[in-house]
């Protein structure tokens, strides 16, 4: 079943671009990427999804229902958190979580409880004087309190220490094995590619790759890795070039015979060419 | 009513503090009232005799040295212009504050619709002008009895109940405003009070101006009016309502399908 199905989804903010044409299809039960730079129309997605913004064209759905015309049925059974968590003022992190509960009408005291112990958040602090890392965990704890059968993360991790990162992808893996789907918007494609089946990578508003991450990071391209003296001048099929001291570096997507040779002309005392990560990969679309 | 309880959570302080403040200054005015009646007596033609600026204030036609005359002018200044001020603060900011404190991303994301936040802070602005005006009544209906003067009933509930429905009209109107915009509600809804206010007494001050009535709700609160016809001015009132409803249903259009940034 799709639990994401989008159609020609469009966004202009007047005539400024927002998103345009995406179709994109996210199974149940799937964790999947979606990545872009700043301005890419991320965001507008996700906005668009939840009805915050209307669409200008195109449709999407949600657990089979039109975003726009079921949007309060579709927010019961989805769970997000955005890039950027703010409550409002004079409020203790308890009652920011009492507060999205009664929203939906649940008692989600318990899974709260919970997740604020794995989280190490004190729920009797006020939420104006935690750090911007420590409002994450309430923003988290909000979108994942009520079990939602849906979760649209916005940069998730902004804020957060390696442990509680860490801890906070377990969480995700734990509720993505009892069929929870997850739609995962980052900038840090590490995240993506460690955590996610399927990934999108959106560019000035249109979707230019969406694969699964094993087909994503698949490329003939390598990444060489020399150091000692060699001549790479003219070498066709480098990217990403940098030299120093003794150690070049490039991406290389050229006639391997070629650089053999290069390597055999040259002083080489050690060489590693590797398979790229999805983040050189990913700055390789966006040239 | 979630919504509900939580704005009202939220406003508590402003709320506690308008109220304790106007209610404190109307006692303060009643208390006083016993001292001032003597001297009163001896200012009503002077206070008749200064043209213009009388007529603008409405205290031409009003007797200083009864309770009435004298608190419905202090009232007018009082509770209406505190309660104008309160009453269209709340109303500018309780939509828009969403968006410019970036709450609404929040509160957006929950399993409610836009007419049930539209209804529900609503709701709020209402019960916070209607909790307030209630206290004030009542404080200063006691205060009246404790300084030993008869409460003028008829006149009493007359001018407190054109301050509610002006406060009212105030909120509609500044509500529909609170949906279109996504900062300075603050400014907007001080501003909208003080506007109000001197439009009437620019509508006092010259016939030509007459038409400004029916823009003001101060117009129908004119104590001289409440006192010596013992009716709030139909016309006026219509219109006022007419006003407030047009705001009210301007918020429920622009924010239903507004773009929440």
């Amino acid at each position: 079943m799709e639990i994401i199905k989008m159609n020609n989804l469009t966004k202009y903010y007047g005539k400024a671009r927002g998103i345009i044409d995406l179709n994109l299809a996210i199974n149940e039960g799937e964790c999947f990427g979606f990545m872009g730079p700043n301005g890419a129309g991320k965001s507008t997605t996700i906005r668009t999804l939840l009805g915050l913004i209307s669409p200008t064209s195109g449709s999407a759905a949600i657990f089979g229902k039109d975003i726009v015309k079921e949007n309060k049925n579709i927010l019961a059974e989805v769970g997000y958190l955005p890039s950027e968590a703010l409550f409002y003022p004079h409020m203790k992190v308890k009652d920011a979580l009492k507060l999205s509960a009664d929203l939906r009408k649940q008692n989600c005291s318990e899974e709260s409880r919970v997740l604020c112990e794995r989280l190490q958040l004190d729920p009797n602090r006020k939420v104006e004087e935690l750090s911007f890392g420590n409002r994450k965990k309430v923003a988290i704890c909000c979108a994942l309190q009520s079990n939602p059968k849906l979760l649209i993360l916005d940069e998730p991790t902004g804020g957060l220490d390696p442990l509680m990162q860490h801890e906070f992808f377990e969480i995700l893996k734990e509720r993505n094995r009892k069929g929870t789907t997850i739609f995962l918007s980052s900038h840090i494609l590490s995240e993506v590619q460690n955590n996610c089946t399927r990934a999108a990578v959106i560019r000035e508003g249109k979707i230019i790759a969406c694969d699964s991450v094993g087909a994503l990071t698949k490329t003939s391209a390598k990444r060489v890795v020399i150091y000692g003296k060699v001549d790479v001048n003219g070498l066709t099929g480098i990217k990403d070039l940098t030299e120093i001291g003794n150690k070049t570096a490039f991406l290389y997507n050229g006639d391997v015979k070629e650089l053999i040779h290069r390597l055999n002309c040259g002083e080489v005392t050690d060489v590693t060419i590797s398979e790229p990560d999805l983040e050189e990969i990913f700055l390789h679309y966006y040239e | 009513m979630t919504i509900v309880r939580h704005e009202l959570k939220q406003g508590r302080i402003a709320f506690l503090i308008w109220t304790g403040v106007l209610t404190l200054m109307l006692v303060v005015c009643i208390v006083i009232f016993p001292d001032m009646k003597s001297q009163m007596a001896g200012m009503n033609d002077m206070l008749a005799s200064m043209g213009a600026v009388s007529e603008a204030f409405g205290m031409d036609k009003l007797d200083f040295s009864t309770l009435i005359g004298y608190y419905v002018t202090e009232c007018g200044n009082v509770l209406g212009l505190g309660g104008a001020l309160f009453a269209a603060m709340i109303a500018s900011l309780m939509l828009s504050k969403e968006e410019g404190g970036r709450t609404a991303e929040f509160l957006l994301a929950h399993p409610v619709s836009r007419v049930r936040i539209i209804t529900e802070k609503l709701f709020a602005v209402v019960i916070e002008i209607t909790a307030m005006n209630l206290i004030i009544y009542l404080i200063s209906m006691v205060s009246i009895m404790a300084i030993g003067e008869a409460v003028p009933w008829k006149e009493f509930n007359l001018v407190h109940l054109a301050y509610y429905i002006l406060q009212l009209e105030l909120a509609g109107i500044c509500y529909g405003i609170s949906a279109f915009i996504r900062k300075g509600g603050l400014g907007i809804g001080l501003g909208v009070g003080v506007i109000m206010y001197f439009l009437n007494i620019v509508s006092n001050l010259t016939d030509s101006a007459k038409g400004l009535k029916y823009i003001t709700p101060f117009s129908y609160c004119e104590g001289a009016d409440i006192v010596n016809i013992g009716a709030l001015t139909g016309k006026y009132l219509a219109v006022g309502v007419i006003w407030a409803v047009v705001g009210i249903i301007a918020a429920y259009i622009c924010y239903s399908r507004k773009d929440i940034r």
